[in-house]
């Protein structure tokens, strides 16, 4: 989908890169149906957010994440992961001009809010391969000079470059220029961001206070005040140099993307900082959907194998046994396959190219949770095994609590950690078991974007010399980050949560 | 207790040893945690060739922290400051590593607590004490294996040629504490540090390997470092003793002297602390508060705001090391200023009144009415094998076990580890399903009833677990925790009745209101035990099953927790059934006892019929290998061996593979009762003729 007409974008259009949004007033949203489940899920983390709230005793340790640089700087670099995330989950379908009948057609391109956002670099396609900020394509080619002579060389680029006169004098000057211009604007933004933020806190914590008590500081009462008290807080001090860092790299990138590839393009000439954005979602969906699938067989049967014990324990280990004895890859192969051809017998159920893309990528997490459980439910039922002979389980069935009740009040929050610490390992490995499956063929849909099919086509590549390297380093970097930021923000949030590290501040 | 030790002397010293040079001189050692916390705080002693040196102290007091700073085998993040340690005139802290390696094993070895944990599982004991051989007596092939076998010989290991090729878990307990001295005593060390070398193991054992310590030092003339918690060890094996508290040592004395005039209110304390039958009327001499934490402020004596002796001094100033005139010395501002002579002089008593008249008065009434009837309880667990799981027999836990506990009374069920004590008390509350038997409750058999109708009999009877730390769920608060049974027997039903409940519980335990927003790991062993008998007094239980519920404390804390169950009950009129192995407590807190071996009862009577005119030969041996303060034991009768296992007791009498009284009838056939007295029973030939 993403291959549509661009040759009759003119070069001007990077400047009108937001005029798409005014627009939307007559589009048509789409909701596919993982845009459904991440939004079931981010009203689901929101409604749980505001239970806690209520409830001081669990707000305690979310406070203890607040104070952690570590945890609030991984936790902003998730966030900025998750926003793209969730831009680009927002489809929608834009009206076209023309209509028929009086009714507004609508283009079978199901975009997202992001791809309207990031305009100018989707449409802005190169032949093939060229290296990032480039003036020049990376393979050569044959060219008829102005005079008739047949000249083999790199041939300049479409867009990238096209306003240097001489790239190959000017090229350097013109990106360290851009580069500076852009981090000094980054940096001012950024500033001016926060600073705003700060008087808008300020004006709030007055505006508590005020109400409150009567403040007997007054001469020290003023934004400024609020800023070098809250510049003492260690993790505040990091999240605003991080903060500021990314400013200045937005603006840079900007500033770049706007005449450049900042991280070249890939074979069919596609701006790769464009395929690793959206690769973003893709990798959360994998990541995160094919969790919530995974994780209610893994808790229920390992905590039911574990405590139950008996024919229980027996049924249970015969299925995951069974279940992780046969090859994995080749049991989502033939379950995607089977699925594909089902998929493909019935065309009629898809408007939209796009709508058949998400159906597979939600199948293939399905796929992926319900063969991916047996591990963290090995895991959980060892655990519960050791903690069912604990004496306050023993204790608690002397009271004649429950069963159930026992499995959620002492089992659940004594294996969470368990979860958590999984949860998150085995979102690195969904990501990369997706690119696996790309490979052999049996992954996401060819058209969605992913940091497996980056990986893949830039695997053949490798090969080759001069090396294409910028696709790989791309998709690498991008998922480093992710992962990384997911594991240190686990690890904040799993300290937090556990009593045994947080003694002294607990009893204050 | 004080005047009462002056008067008798020591009758069973250890052996005096040809006791020579000083092998081993500390000067002025501390250790510190990175963050400037002094685990170990100026601390200083020597010992002498042949000599046994204690270190006594309560947990937490930097025991094992100065133990490992001798062996430089510190955890990381803690550090030895300053200080000076001599091994024979050699700098310790100056060694560097390598040549450490050669002092730790050679000159100096080390055993540990946990026999289990310190040998490797997959490495058979010879080749285990044939490695230190190796590389501390440069032995090589053939001479390894002879020599090995001659250190198991050594500590009394018999058939030691076929042991050497054994796993540790082919071993008991002991056993394994035995092959850790071989391997210890393998380097032909200078000084054994030994850190509670019998904590882990059974009173039988303990007597067993404690002897073993000080046969093999009068063989050696090594020196000996004890670190222990239990006075009566010291008793038993000390020359020299220093006591610890809070990363100090408070005094420091002969034994004898120790034993005879305690000079630091806080020795004062720990031996008015220890129960034993002479005080059961009266509440034990309990000491407040808990030993500080790590790195508490260090601007004053450590003790003062548990001491009740101290005064203004006490709490601005550190005092200094005294020596007294008898060669004792003690940290403690009594002997060092005017004020404190003064106070000395007044002499408080240590104990409240003389205590051997007071015994049997409280708890006397209401003996009349029976609260539980066990008869004959059976608990058999089956051993399944092959593929098809079929049973092949059947552990014998408890064995034909019968019981009345009347209502206000305690019963004591005393007996080594893995003799069922535990298993009965599971039994009794339904926990594992028995076998056979009949378990009647205030009037309502328990065995057998429908799972609903159990529930309901679930409020009077509850159980008080071993393990403070273990028994409270980590991640809920303390509300919490004393909710889950209200709401499981659906006792008090709105919230407001529920908090106020919470609240009258937490003040009947000697707790806070406010802890009961806090999570347990806040709270020290002693706190979370009190918390633990809150849990089970909101359901208002009538009976206790208290499975050992101060063998994880400290003795001071001990005398604590004792003292809440004795005040529990005069006030609440609570029955207990008190399972323990510790018969100092048993004798304080019993009205009955119950002694229990391989799953049978063999002996059973009031206390004094039991413990003061024991029949069995087991509960004599039992009594007598229990290392006393006073040194006063029974005639020492040792146990050989060990606990037979429970899958396959011997033929007849089960006790008659360690009786040393063991006749021809013992080993055909199971000794019938034999009535002594209307409440003194036992099962033994002896004293059936």
């Amino acid at each position: 989908m993403k291959q549509a007409a661009h040759v009759s974008i003119p070069f001007y259009a990077q400047n009108e890169r937001f005029s798409v949004l005014n627009v939307g007033v007559s589009n048509m949203p789409v909701i596919l149906w993982t845009d459904a489940m991440i939004f079931l899920l981010l009203a689901t983390i929101l409604a749980a957010a505001l239970w806690i709230r209520k409830r001081p005793h669990l707000v305690l340790p979310w406070h203890r994440v607040a104070k952690g640089s570590v945890g609030m700087v991984s936790l902003l670099l998730l966030s900025l992961f998750v926003l793209v995330g969730l831009l680009d989950t927002m489809h929608y379908r834009a009206a076209l001009p023309e209509k028929s009948n009086g009714q507004t057609v609508y283009s079978a391109e199901v975009l997202s809010v992001f791809d309207a956002l990031a305009k100018g670099i989707k449409s802005r396609s190169e032949k093939t391969y060229s290296a990032p900020l480039a003036a020049y394509l990376y393979a050569k080619e044959s060219m008829e000079t102005p005079d008739g002579k047949i000249l083999r060389d790199y041939p300049r680029l479409r867009y990238g470059g096209v306003h240097l006169a001489d790239p190959q004098r000017e090229l350097l000057g013109d990106v360290l220029k851009r580069t500076v211009i852009g981090a000094l604007e980054g940096l001012i933004i950024g500033v001016l961001l926060i600073a705003v933020s700060n008087m808008l806190f300020h004006f709030f914590i007055k505006l508590r206070t005020g109400r409150l008590s009567t403040v007997p500081e007054i001469s020290k009462d003023n934004w400024i005040f609020t800023f070098t008290r809250a510049m003492k807080n260690r993790p505040f001090r990091a999240l605003l140099i991080t903060a500021l860092l990314i400013a200045m790299l937005f603006g840079m990138t900007i500033n770049l993307a706007a005449v450049y590839h900042v991280l070249g393009t890939d074979k069919v000439g596609q701006d790769v900082l464009y395929l690793a954005l959206k690769s973003i979602r893709t990798g959360l969906v994998i990541g995160t959907v094919t969790t919530l699938v995974m994780l209610p067989f893994a808790l229920l049967l390992g905590i039911a194998a574990g405590y139950l014990r008996g024919w229980v324990d027996d049924v249970i280990q015969y299925l995951y046994t069974v279940l992780s004895s046969i090859p994995s890859v080749l049991l989502i192969a033939a379950a995607v396959l089977m699925m594909q051809v089902y998929i493909e017998m019935h065309p009629e159920w898809f408007e939209t190219s796009a709508a058949r893309a998400d159906l597979r990528l939600l199948f293939l997490c399905l796929i992926l949770g319900v063969t991916s459980w047996t591990g963290l439910c090995r895991l959980l039922r060892g655990e519960t095994l050791k903690l069912r002979e604990l004496e306050y389980i023993q204790a608690a069935q002397a009271f004649g609590v429950s069963t159930s009740r026992i499995l959620t009040r002492h089992i659940v929050p004594n294996v969470m950690h368990i979860v958590l610490i999984a949860v998150v390992m085995d979102f690195s490995s969904l990501v990369l078991a997706e690119a696996v499956l790309s490979y052999v063929g049996v992954g996401v849909d060819p058209s969605t974007m992913s940091f497996g099919t980056l990986i893949n086509s830039a695997r053949l590549e490798m090969g080759r010399e001069p090396m294409v390297w910028w696709t790989l380093a791309a998709a690498f970097g991008f998922m480093l980050v992710l992962v990384l930021a997911a594991n240190l923000f686990a690890d904040a949030v799993r300290d937090a949560f556990d009593p045994r590290l947080n003694r002294t501040e607990a009893v204050a | 207790m004080k005047s009462d030790l002056s008067l008798n002397p020591l009758p069973s010293a250890p052996p005096e040893i040809g006791r020579g040079e000083f092998i081993l001189n500390v000067d002025g050692l501390v250790t510190r945690l990175n963050n400037g916390a002094r685990i170990v705080d100026d601390i200083s002693f020597s010992i002498k060739q042949g000599e046994t040196f204690a270190l006594l102290g309560e947990s937490g007091c930097g025991k094992s922290m100065t133990a490992l700073s001798l062996m430089r085998l510190l955890p990381d993040g803690i550090r030895i400051a300053s200080g000076d340690i001599k091994l024979d005139e050699e700098d310790i802290l100056a060694l560097p590593e390598y040549a450490m390696r050669k002092v730790r094993g050679g000159q100096m070895a080390m055993i540990f607590q946990e026999p289990g944990l310190s040998l490797n599982p997959v490495m058979t004991v010879g080749d285990q004490i044939a490695e230190a051989l190796k590389l501390h007596q440069k032995l090589r092939g053939d001479e390894i294996r002879p020599r090995c076998v001659e250190l198991l010989e050594q500590v009394g290991i018999s058939d030691a040629f076929r042991r050497a090729n054994e796993y540790p878990f082919q071993l008991s307990g002991g056993m394994k504490q035995r092959v850790m001295i071989a391997m210890a005593l393998a380097g032909q060390p200078k000084l054994l540090i030994a850190d509670e070398p019998t904590t882990a193991l059974d009173v039988t054992i303990q007597a067993q390997v404690l002897k073993l310590l000080r046969d093999t030092q009068q063989k050696t003339g090594m020196a000996l470092l004890l670190i222990t918690h239990d006075l009566g060890v010291v008793a038993q094996m000390a020359h020299q003793v220093g006591v610890m508290y809070a990363g100090q040592i408070i005094e420091q004395a002969p034994r004898e002297q120790l034993f005879a005039r305690p000079a630091h209110p806080y020795t004062q304390k720990l031996f008015a602390a220890l129960p034993d039958a002479g005080r059961s009327g009266q509440p034990l001499a309990a000491i407040p508060g808990n030993v500080p934490p790590l790195g508490a402020s260090l601007a004053a004596c450590r003790f003062a705001p548990r001491c009740d002796k101290a005064w203004a001094l006490c709490h601005d100033q550190v005092p200094e090391w005294t020596q007294l005139e008898n060669g004792q010395g003690v940290r403690c501002h009594l002997y060092t200023s005017q004020i404190g002579s003064d106070k000395l002089n007044l002499n408080v008593p240590l104990s409240p009144g003389s205590s051997t008249a007071s015994g049997e008065v409280a708890g006397e009434e209401g003996s009349d009415s029976s609260l539980l009837q066990v008869e004959n309880l059976q608990v058999h667990f089956p051993i399944h094998k092959g593929i098809l799981k079929r049973t092949v027999g059947h552990v014998k836990a408890v064995d034909g076990v019968s019981m009345n506990i009347p209502a206000g009374r305690t019963l004591a069920l005393v007996g080594e580890s893995g003799c069922g004590k535990t298993t009965v008390g599971k039994a009794l509350l339904q926990l594992i399903t028995p076998t056979a038997g009949s378990v009647r409750f205030a009037g309502h058999e328990l065995i057998g009833i429908s799972a609903r109708q159990l529930r309901k009999q679930r409020a009077g009877m509850q159980m008080i677990f071993q393990d403070p730390y273990a028994s409270l769920n980590p991640k809920m608060r303390v509300a919490e925790i004393l909710q889950e049974g209200m709401d499981a027997l659906s006792i008090a039903n709105n919230s407001d009745e529920r908090q106020r409940r919470i609240d009258e519980l937490l003040e009947q335990v000697g707790l806070e209101k406010a802890s009961k927003w806090r999570y347990p790991h806040e709270f020290s062993g002693g706190q979370r035990q009190r918390i633990a008998i809150a849990r089970v007094l909101a359901v208002n239980p009538n009976l206790l099953i208290c499975d050992e519920p101060t063998s994880a404390l400290d003795v001071s804390v001990q005398a604590q927790i004792l003292n809440l169950l004795k005040s529990l009950q005069q006030q609440l009129g609570l029955s207990y059934l008190f399972i323990s192995h510790n018969l100092a407590v048993v004798e304080y807190l019993a009205h009955e006892v119950y002694v229990m071996y391989l799953g049978r009862i063999v002996e059973r009577g009031t206390v004094k019929e039991v413990l003061h005119a024991p029949k069995h030969p087991y509960t004599q041996a039992l009594l007598s290998a229990v290392p006393r303060i006073d040194g006063q034991g029974m005639k020492t009768v040792r146990l050989a061996g060990e606990t037979p296992s429970p899958s396959n007791p011997p033929q007849g009498c089960h006790f008659h593979t360690r009786c040393a009284h063991a006749m021809a009838e013992c080993h055909k056939e199971y000794p019938g009762e034999t009535i002594i007295t209307a409440t003194h029973r036992v099962h033994c030939y002896l004293a059936a003729e």
